[in-house]
């Protein structure tokens, strides 16, 4: 479960995103997954949800968006169906443009009054 | 105020990111491809099921270029260092990555690997192997600082492998075909629906038919590398004139 390994580089990726901010709670996560980029939401919701607390993030909250894939020609930028074969009618060749990543979009912080 | 809804809430801060959960790996990638590219070394990332028979086609490559390229390889598995021995009893320098838990290799492990005794073979090579774990979900997101991406799919594995596992086969530069002598035994096996599937995941699809035990598409196999460290040479030389 590879999921795994991507949660412990997001703690990493907040540990330094908050670094300005050391005595915020992070509240809300915000993470982008692709349909093609091979991660299974559902993982990696159960792997954020079972290393938050060992990370000193027991507050935090995972908001997942999930973004469809989407291929278009490199060429002619046309869109293809889906499962379509990926070669365009002018013989271009398909490129993913949407859908291949997972991204932490923001984060949400709580930060107390000094 | 917060900065997101201006509720008017002074304790609430957006941080906004942007950022690859990749990003640590993929730099660590980069860095060794750089590495590589500078020592003029190819590095060919061999992604697979179990089974698909991608040691005996690094074997058979072994025993081709043997006298006319250098190779070098480390093998990432659950357990045991077979593979690796045997890719040694062909004579390529290898080491074996036992992952034990972990379902994929990722571009730290490689960094230790190159620091133990495989290290000084890898710099030295000319064609550097990476047989990743077997397995065709995970190892598909990491980059491991390669300069192509190979995925063996043996013709025992049906038809529909590349349509169920789309992420693996987008990822691949070239899906080599492995065990075609047993097509004749395999009438449900067509290699037309094999393309025809390869089509609908990756968009410039290039395949290639090959028995490593009969010798059948080796040559286009060996073509191929060739042709890509060609180009990975080239990226060098133009990366020493920009």
């Amino acid at each position: 479960m590879h999921e795994a390994s991507l949660v412990m580089a997001l703690f990493d990726q907040i540990d330094r995103a908050v670094a300005a901010h050391p005595r915020a709670r992070v509240q809300e996560v915000h993470v982008r997954v692709g349909e093609l980029a091979g991660v299974e939401p559902t993982l990696l919701r159960t792997a954020f949800e079972a290393f938050r607390e060992s990370r000193g993030r027991p507050e935090a909250a995972l908001a997942l968006i999930e973004e469809p894939a989407e291929w278009a020609c490199a060429k002619c930028g046309d869109a293809m169906a889906r499962g379509a074969v990926l070669q365009c009618a002018c013989g271009g060749a398909a490129r993913l443009s949407r859908g291949g990543d997972v991204f932490l979009d923001r984060l949400e912080l709580e930060v107390p009054d000094v | 105020m917060c900065d997101t809804c201006g509720c008017g809430d002074a304790n609430l801060v957006s941080v906004d990111v942007h950022q690859s959960l990749l990003s640590a790996n993929d730099a660590q990638a980069a860095a060794l491809r750089l590495r590589f590219t500078g020592d003029g070394v190819t590095v060919v990332n061999v992604m697979r099921s179990p089974g698909s028979g991608k040691t005996a086609l690094l074997e058979a490559t072994a025993r081709a270029f043997a006298g006319r390229h250098r190779l070098a390889a480390v093998s990432g598995d659950l357990a045991t260092s077979h593979d690796a021995d045997r890719l040694a009893r062909a004579g390529v320098p290898s080491a074996a990555i036992t992952t034990g838990t972990t379902c994929h290799l990722d571009a730290a492990m490689v960094e230790r690997a190159l620091q133990g005794e495989i290290g000084a073979a890898a710099r030295a090579c000319e064609y550097f192997f990476i047989e990743n774990v077997g397995n065709l979900v995970c190892p598909a997101i990491y980059d491991l600082g390669q300069h192509a991406n190979v995925v063996a799919l043996s013709v025992t594995e049906g038809v529909d492998k590349p349509l169920k596992y789309p992420v693996m086969f987008r990822h691949a530069d070239l899906v080599v075909l492995t065990k075609v002598d047993l097509l004749p035994h395999l009438p449900e096996v067509s290699v037309a629906a094999i393309r025809d599937a390869l089509a609908r995941v990756m968009p410039e699809p290039e395949l290639i038919e090959v028995s490593a035990t009969k010798g059948a598409g080796l040559d286009a196999w060996l073509g191929w590398l060739e042709q890509r460290r060609a180009a990975a040479l080239a990226s060098r030389c133009e990366g020493f004139g920009s």
